[in-house]
């Protein structure tokens, strides 16, 4: 064989599958561009503030921070701010929990090649199967009794986001479509089952549209903080061991080669023998047990009980379901980033909450609206990064992709 | 300087990309009503050299001249200005359109400003493809019509744009034998008409068909300019690669075996539905190479497909080693025996994505020792890619370097350990060099008789009647999904051209 030269790369250029694309700007933005896009967006927000308010942005961003409580890790903040920031700290935490498995379950669907947009209606069912489980079955001691309602729930998502996964992989219905529609499905099964005269509402008080209360016995254990004032519960520990399960299936085992191979190339993974459509449906399943599980822990660990509202009202873009879409594409699917992402994340939503900013100084609607602000625009940034790395590429080979490709040199 | 019948002046061009010289001060003339072959392997820069001339790329040093005019080109907008008209290898058209309607896009006719006038476009073309002798219907739509003739569509719209001066990227990649030597037909006709023709490839025989001179090129420099009058196969093969190669590849006489691969009475349907191979029956056995000749579409990727068990058989049998493996899934089949390397590489060989080791891996991963209950072992992959890529030479990058950044000649190696590594009884090589330069060509076919003389059974489906020609025991010909006919290693080129296009004796297949 002759010398050859350094001949320019034949697959140059970002490739042909969702995650293949996306594997490429990831090697060509590093992790640098999600810092950048995210410092970005704060700018803009405090734009949006300055022109609102006509107030200083950085006091407003000074009160947001100390709300998230991260000033706890200052190691010169006042013995009375400590426990402030660290009351501040759980409650940040406890929102990073569920975000965490959400951002998880878009970006394991993502590595195959799925975009699951139906983590919200799998955190959903997880939800509705743990407040069930947990709230029936009351002879039974704890742990086994909150060990069965995490399993439940976790299947209730994968079984929901199964069915996505199912679909796909038979008649080809696009995971997109028909996540969307399982959502809704879930969200009015709510509202029957625990509406007036539903099946699972509850006893106490018949005008109520919720569940029972779960068990007393199948509390999440609050290891950091008051559980009277809703400390950090052990679900936060479960969120981080799924990171590392995360990136453990996907390397270490045989099913999440076969799910990367058909995430990058379906066609190449099908003629090496690989089963796509199993592996589909794996990943869609293995996905929404991700969401499901958030909907558990979350019912376990602080939400005790369902009502009809908590589901249906979390139909829109800042619940936890669809910020693990934002999650996950800011943490670019890898499961360092899927934590920070979510930190981020956890830390805006509480930030923001009206009780950290002087009304006076800053509207209580505009603050609940500057999370959504914010997540819009990290969203609209990711979306234009991948744009701007596209532009400056091209702008740098001059020739458009297709001819570059198809070029014989 | 200038010099009247120069039609075209490069002089010094140097492009640089990050890391590669693709362009090294080359110098470069076209003649007025000349073909002038630009001959080079795959990375030697002659894209490059064309883009720059096209304004897709800005030189880093060099000076353009068209017609002894200096002049610089911004985008592809000023080279079609000063009258420079481009066929990419991969066409530029719009399916759902019509002929007429490709050929005006960005210039349309206009009526009263704003309106199409189809009418006058139609016209035009109709004119065009009379004058030049490219005939084409301009109210076809370019999904209906064959690639040869979309080719001439790309051709026509130069022409619209009054090009005098063609650069044709490897215009016979994508066409038949038949298609090619009108091709050559065409360009000759318009050369004649005093269009300046570049014509790109690393096809020696066509070079030296087709050009009135040709310039050779070899890792971004010039080598030669020589007319093709005082050019050889083997001289101008030396240019290129550096060193001297072998276009014929050795072999023994073969030595059959017991029968590995049996197909009797293959019926397989294509995606619409319609009978794609109609009642194949054919034998491989051992230490043998059957070559499947056929021009493209007559049914070669439905019978693969139905081998390598991505598609069902309709009726029919095959057998591996005496297997029945009729419905048996793609892995039953790779775990039978069949070693497969597919007709695209990238996008069916290899997960660009992933690193060499875990393509290497890709048919073996879920048994030990790359794996066990589940459980991968990333070393392992790595320690045997390592074993691998040495043993079949792979460069370009270790174990834990993507397929992207490999060369096509060095993927093709990547694709071809994988399936050979696993030692397989049937191996089924579909196009296996297509798109590869003479020195990866040279060393894919040594494999391919290396494995024969291994005692395995091999089955090329190639649509290079030279690859089918110099590999192969058999040839069987493959004409509207049905084997037409079945000769020897010796047949005449011609004879087997005329069975390709059904004119062929019906003879049963052995």
């Amino acid at each position: 064989m002759l010398a050859t030269p350094p001949a320019p790369p034949e697959g140059e250029g970002p490739g042909e599958t969702v995650a293949s694309r996306f594997a490429f700007y990831q090697r060509a933005g590093g992790v640098l561009t999600p810092l950048v896009t995210t410092v970005f967006a704060f700018f803009i927000g405090g734009l949006v503030v300055l022109l609102i308010t006509h107030k200083n942005p950085i006091s407003t961003y000074k009160a947001i921070f100390n709300g998230t409580g991260l000033n706890w890790f200052f190691p010169w903040i006042s013995h009375a701010d400590r426990i402030n920031a660290a009351f501040n700290l759980q409650s940040t935490l406890l929102l990073t929990t569920p975000l965490i498995l959400t951002g998880l379950a878009v970006a394991f669907a993502f590595r195959a090649g799925l975009f699951n947009i139906g983590g919200q209606g799998q955190y959903a069912a997880g939800s509705i199967v743990g407040v069930w489980v947990a709230s029936s079955l009351t002879g039974m001691s704890g742990f086994p009794h909150i060990v069965l309602a995490i399993l439940l729930g976790s299947l209730a998502g994968a079984g929901l986001a199964g069915i996505a996964g199912f679909l796909r992989a038979t008649v080809g219905a696009h995971e997109v479509i028909t996540t969307i529609m399982l959502n809704w499905i879930v969200f009015w099964l709510a509202g029957w089952l625990f509406g007036q005269q539903g099946p699972l509402q509850t006893s106490r008080e018949r005008s109520l549209t919720q569940s029972n209360d779960i068990a007393p016995n199948t509390h999440l254990h609050v290891w950091w903080g008051n559980p009277i004032l809703q400390g950090l519960h052990v679900g936060f520990f479960i969120a981080v061991a799924m990171l590392v399960v995360y990136w453990i299936v996907l390397n270490r085992t045989t099913l999440g080669y076969e799910i990367r191979a058909v995430g990058y190339n379906p066609e190449a993974a099908g003629y090496a023998g690989i089963d796509v459509r199993r592996a589909y449906f794996l990943a869609m399943a293995i996905s929404g047990g991700f969401a499901g599980l958030a909907g558990v822990i979350d019912v376990l660990g602080w939400k005790f009980v369902l009502s009809v509202d908590d589901v249906q009202g979390q139909a829109g873009a800042g619940a936890v379901g669809f910020l693990g879409i934002a999650v996950a594409l800011l943490g670019r699917n890898s499961a360092v980033g899927i934590f920070f992402a979510a930190l981020l994340f956890g830390a805006l939503l509480n930030g923001t909450s009206d009780r950290h900013l002087d009304p006076a100084v800053f509207p209580p609607t505009l603050a609940e609206n500057l999370t959504l602000l914010i997540q819009g625009l990290v969203l609209l940034f990711i979306g234009a990064d991948i744009l701007v790395i596209y532009l400056w590429r091209a702008r740098r080979r001059v020739v458009p992709r297709k001819l570059a490709r198809t070029s014989s040199t | 300087m200038a010099d009247d019948a120069l039609a075209l002046e490069l002089r010094g061009i140097t492009k640089k990309f990050p890391g590669v010289v693709a362009n090294d001060r080359i110098d470069f003339d076209l003649r007025r009503g000349e073909v002038h072959a630009l001959l080079g392997e795959n990375g030697a820069g002659k894209s490059t050299l064309m883009n720059v001339l096209y304004g897709l790329y800005h030189p880093d040093e060099g000076e353009i001249r068209i017609g002894g005019e200096l002049v610089s080109m911004g985008s592809p907008k000023d080279a079609i200005a000063h009258g420079i008209g481009m066929v990419h290898q991969h066409f530029m058209l719009i399916p759902v359109m019509t002929v007429a309607e490709n050929i005006v896009l960005g210039t349309e006719p206009r009526r009263e400003g704003a309106i199409l006038d189809l009418g006058a476009a139609e016209k035009r073309v109709r004119e065009l493809s009379v004058r030049y002798g490219l005939a084409v219907d301009p109210r076809a739509r370019i999904r209906n019509i064959s690639v040869g003739r979309q080719q001439r569509v790309e051709i026509l719209k130069a022409l619209y744009r009054d090009a005098e001066i063609l650069i044709l990227d490897e215009p016979t990649a994508v066409l038949t034998p038949q298609e090619a030597t009108e091709l050559f037909k065409v360009l000759r006709s318009l050369a004649d008409e005093g269009m300046s023709i570049i014509f790109i490839s690393h096809k020696l025989n066509e070079v030296l068909s087709i050009a009135d001179r040709i310039t050779v090129l070899r890792r971004g420099k010039k080598i030669e300019t020589l007319p093709t009058k005082d050019a050889t196969e083997a001289g101008l093969a030396k240019l290129m690669v550096g060193r001297e190669v072998l276009l014929r590849v050795d072999k023994t006489a073969a030595d059959p075996g017991a029968t590995m691969l049996r197909i009797d009475d293959l019926v397989v349907a294509d995606d619409r539905g319609l009978a794609a191979v109609r009642g194949v029956s054919l034998e491989v056995r051992a230490g043998e190479i059957v070559g499947i000749a056929g021009v493209d579409g007559n049914g070669q990727t439905e019978l693969i497909d139905a081998i390598t068990g991505l598609r069902r058989p309709a009726s029919g049998r095959i057998e591996i080693a005496g297997r029945d493996l009729t419905s048996a899934d793609a892995r039953q089949v790779l775990d039978e025996g069949l070693g497969h390397i597919p007709e695209d590489r990238q996008a069916r060989g290899l997960v660009l994505e992933f690193t060499l080791a875990e393509n290497l891996a890709l048919e073996d991963y879920r048994r030990p020792p790359d794996s066990r209950w589940g459980w991968l072992f990333p070393a392992r992959l790595i320690a045997r890619a390592r074993r691998l890529l040495r043993e079949f030479d792979v460069r370009g990058g270790g174990p834990s370097a993507r397929a992207a950044a490999l060369s096509g000649g060095n993927q093709q190696k990547v694709v071809i350990a994988r399936e050979v590594g696993r030692d397989p009884r049937v191996l089924v090589a579909a196009q296996p060099t297509r798109g590869l330069d003479v020195g990866a060509i040279e060393y894919v076919h040594k494999r391919l008789i290396a494995v024969r003389d291994e005692g395995k059974a091999v089955l090329l489906i190639s649509l290079e009647l030279d690859e089918i020609l110099s590999l192969s025991d058999r040839i069987l010909v493959l004409y509207e999904g049905g084997i037409v006919g079945e000769y020897g290693p010796e047949t005449p080129e011609e004879e087997l051209g005329v069975a390709m296009t059904g004119g062929g004796r019906k003879v049963a297949a052995a």
